[in-house]
């Protein structure tokens, strides 16, 4: 079971190897934009009189970079194979499969997150680290906390993208749903601007209450060290109760969807 | 316009030749590039008038031959002058003169009633608006449109589509219309409509006709001239007659017999190749004559079970082309035995069939 | 010239059509265009965030500041409901629908541009010209006929200057099909660029995105003028005016890209 996992996981790393072009592609504009955001964010601190909402210049410089870096490891946008497969009716042959789907998708979503990790987390990390003052986790617990919190936050994101996905075997047109996913998950995540610039009365219950802070906010308060240690573990246990949630949910949809297939015929 | 085709030429190709660079990987993180000749130098004359069927296997030029044709790609070296003007450098110039109609795209408006796609048309080809009323009414006639004219395309069968995209090719009037599979996927009772209506627009001689399908019954019905391709080059530029007499490929008519016959039957202009099944079966060659003259024919000289026509394979006709050319030892340049195989490009029918989104394979 | 002239019932009636498209799933186009709002809702209200912790951005507090805002999201809204969907050029090529404007006797780009035009997007162009005037309303501008006749050419050349980077950005995957991300940096980059003031950036990523690309000359540059403030960068006043110097060799790149593009398509066939 383990070794299926394990195999689909290769082959979802292998498949994006592939698309040598795209990747360089979005490097390059990951990190356009986070020079973008950089400075953006720098000039509110240098006009708040050096500290943002509890965020120091080079922190606000880290978490716009290694946020640049996790867009396209928790792959916040852009994933619409599941849709594709339902629309075409490709799907059922995943029903044949030995493997349970969700757990085929996230497999296959790991590799791709893994071979993320090499070619888009480094580049954008990099360029920070060039031109910018960024902060450096100074604790040794921090690296392993932040790991920890990136792949949480890669199954988080997965599972999200896998029911907004899964719309489509109810609906016939998936862009509504698409589009409120596109909208909501950039904003309520942390990617234009750290939460916590906002008010506490929104950003506490959003935490709580949703997945979207977990999937990107975290990790970044996480390696900006925002916090001491306790809390960045509170903060990763909020990502697993989440993760564990959204796993649930995505194969409580999926076994209604089958139910739903096989009795309609597909 | 008469009906015999004129003198001037409406296509005229020579020499025409389209290259391709392929990037193909070659190890692990290299990769090298290979030129593929998609067509190998044409030479094509087509008259007023003619209606000229093109066929050839996949992959052996014909969509890419009909892209330069009207000025979608540019050849890599030759002439071409269509209506005479260059396609490439006189397109829009070129576009109010050509219809076109593809098999797999359409050209038709999805969202919008039949009748509104006609409509915008006119518009776009600035077609007075007399003219365009009586073409569609021709139309509307011939192809049998008006049940259906105010429907959505997006709800049109595969059929009424086509007699659509027929229609729309038509109403401005065009000297030349290409048409590349345009009985792709149709029922029977749709393809005979489709058949019917340009052996029509044929027989008036207004409109010179380029033809390339798979379906050698559209070549049969339709066309007096067959140019077959093959590799990129011209294997075969004359009737369809002259191509199973050169080729030596005929229909077959099958017959099972009840009783198995002693002394089977002869047809006149259709020689009995074999006996099969101790004489139950029966396998005749058309040659010279019709398979359903062959038929009737059997029906009334035997007590026949069951009857089944075999068409010859074109892919059968053109490798049998190549078998002939082998032996003959390739004296004849249009033969072209000294056929280096330029590899086929991986997908070339798939991304180079015009309008075919990759994953609609025929 | 009577010939070319002619050509304009034709496309307008590809608008036409393609507005009667839109409008046949009349339930959906509502939705998608109330909802289209939101995405340029949201850029703004992240500008009006920030000013939550400072007063000043960049040296401007928040009034002037709205003013580039308004500009750069009017001009902004404005091109990507024109051109914007020439980002899915790939997908006509592959479809064959490039091909198939190709056989008309028009040119490809106007017929592309025309048949695909997002209409439901016309709420994000209305919603940026919005806030434009209700940003140049409550800055306090010393109204002269001069800045009145900028607040409309300012925006105007801006969505010239967006559209070209629209069409230049999607004419480069003819040669590079996975360029896509690649355009999205200029233009998605290009608008949050402009939103803010080029005070805020710094060093030679500055020097590029506002001099040598021409961004500082869509929203910066006329607010400054508007505004009647001197350029903390030193460039002078009339620099605000300058925004028709800097669309029109930007029109010029992007004919240019589009011209060689379907060369090069029409000579390669991909």
């Amino acid at each position: 079971m383990f070794r299926t996992f394990a195999a689909i996981t290769g082959s979802g790393f292998r498949r994006y190897s592939t698309y040598r072009q795209a990747t360089l592609a979005g490097a390059f504009t990951n990190t356009v934009f986070g020079f973008l955001r950089c400075h953006v964010l720098l000039a509110v601190a240098t006009g708040a009189g050096g500290v943002a909402a509890g965020y120091t210049p080079d922190q606000l410089a880290t978490f716009v970079w290694v946020g640049q870096g996790l867009l396209a490891v928790v792959l916040l946008w852009g994933w619409n194979d599941l849709a594709e497969r339902i629309r075409t009716g490709d799907v059922a042959s995943d029903l044949l499969r030995p493997v349970h789907p969700v757990l085929n998708y996230l497999a296959a979503d790991l590799g791709r997150a893994g071979y993320a990790l090499l070619t888009r987390f480094v580049p954008p990390v990099v360029a920070g680290l060039l031109f910018f003052d960024v902060a450096i986790p100074s604790r040794w617990s921090t690296p392993p906390i932040f790991a920890i919190s990136v792949v949480l936050a890669v199954v988080i994101c997965f599972g999200c993208r896998y029911l907004v996905n899964a719309t489509a075997y109810w609906l016939h047109d998936v862009r509504g749903p698409m589009m409120i996913w596109t909208f909501g998950s950039g904003v309520l995540a942390g990617l234009y601007f750290p939460l916590h610039f906002l008010p506490d009365w929104v950003t506490v219950p959003l935490w709580l209450a949703t997945p979207f802070p977990s999937i990107l906010q975290t990790p970044l308060d996480v390696v900006v060290e925002r916090d001491d240690w306790p809390v960045q573990v509170g903060l990763v246990a909020v990502q697993a109760v989440w993760a564990g949630l959204i796993l649930l949910a995505c194969r409580a949809v999926q076994g209604a969807a089958e139910r739903r297939l096989v009795v309609q015929g597909g | 316009m008469s009906a015999v085709p004129g003198d001037e030429p409406v296509i005229e190709a020579r020499g025409l030749r389209k290259e391709f660079v392929v990037r193909v990987p070659a190890g692990r993180f290299r990769r090298t590039r290979r030129r593929v000749t998609a067509v190998d130098g044409i030479d094509l004359t087509v008259r007023r008038g003619e209606m000229v069927g093109y066929i050839g296997p996949n992959g052996a030029g014909k969509s890419t031959t009909l892209k330069m044709l009207t000025g979608v790609l540019m050849p890599s070296s030759g002439e071409v002058r269509v209506c005479g003007l260059p396609p490439v450098a006189r397109r829009t110039q070129l576009a109010l003169r050509i219809g076109v109609v593809f098999g797999q795209r359409s050209q038709l408006w999805w969202d919008l009633p039949l009748r509104d796609s006609f409509a915008l048309l006119r518009h776009i080809y600035r077609v007075p608006a007399a003219a365009h009323a009586a073409r569609l009414r021709r139309c509307r006639e011939l192809l049998d449109l008006d049940d259906f004219l105010d429907v959505p395309v997006r709800q049109l069968s595969l059929g009424q589509r086509m007699r659509g995209e027929l229609t729309a090719a038509l109403l401005h009037g065009p000297e030349v219309l290409f048409l590349d599979e345009p009985t792709i996927g149709l029922d029977v009772v749709s393809k005979q409509a489709v058949r019917a209506f340009l052996a029509e627009l044929g027989r008036s001689g207004e409109t010179t006709l380029l033809l390339t399908t798979h379906d050698l019954a559209d070549i049969e019905r339709l066309c007096h001239r067959l140019v077959v391709i093959d590799h990129g080059r011209v294997v075969h530029d004359g009737s369809i007659g002259a191509l199973h007499a050169r080729y030596g490929s005929r229909r077959l008519v099958v017959a099972e017999l009840d009783e198995p016959l002693t002394t089977p039957p002869v047809l006149a202009g259709a020689p009995l190749l074999r006996t099969e099944a101790d004489g139950r079966r029966l396998v005749f060659a058309c040659e010279s004559a019709t398979a359903s003259a062959v038929v009737a024919r059997l029906a009334g000289l035997v007590a026949l079970r069951d009857i089944a026509v075999v068409e010859p394979d074109i892919e059968d006709v053109v490798a049998r082309i190549y078998r002939n050319a082998a032996s003959e030892g390739g004296a004849d340049p249009a033969q072209g035995c000294s056929i280096t195989r330029t590899a086929k490009v991986p997908g070339a029918s798939a991304s180079y069939r015009w309008g075919t989104s990759p994953g609609n394979v025929t | 010239m009577a010939d070319r002239l002619g050509v304009l019932p034709a496309y307008w009636a590809l608008l036409r059509g393609q507005a009667r498209s839109q409008v046949s799933y009349r339930t959906s186009f509502l939705v998608d265009l109330v909802g289209n709002v939101g995405a340029t809702v949201f850029d703004v209200a992240t500008v009006l965030v920030l000013f939550r912790l400072t007063r000043t951005l960049g040296g401007f507090p928040r009034a002037e500041a709205m003013v580039m805002v308004g500009l750069s999201a009017a001009a902004f809204a404005t091109a990507d409901l024109a051109v914007g969907n020439i980002e899915r050029l790939r997908q006509y090529v592959r479809t064959g629908l490039l091909d198939a404007v190709l056989v008309r006797p028009l040119g490809a780009l106007p017929q592309l541009l025309l048949m695909d035009l997002p209409l439901r997007k016309a709420s994000r162009a209305l919603f940026g010209v919005a806030v434009l005037v209700a940003a140049v309303l409550t800055a306090g501008i010393d109204w002269t006929p001069a800045r009145v006749g900028l607040v409309v050419l300012a925006p105007v050349c801006g969505v010239v200057f967006f559209a070209s980077i629209f069409v230049t950005t999607a004419a480069l995957s003819f040669w590079w099909i996975d360029s896509g991300e690649v355009g999205s940096a200029f233009t998605y980059g290009g608008r949050d660029f402009t939103t803010y003031p080029v005070t805020v950036y710094s060093g030679w990523f500055r020097a590029v995105f506002a001099y040598v690309l021409g961004f500082g000359f869509v929203a910066y540059y006329p607010a400054l003028a508007l505004l009647g403030r001197a350029d903390p960068l030193g460039l002078p006043v009339w620099a605000g005016w300058a925004a028709p110097a800097v669309a029109l060799p930007a029109v010029l790149v992007a004919a240019l890209a589009w011209r060689v593009g379907v060369r090069h398509y029409r000579s390669t066939g991909s």
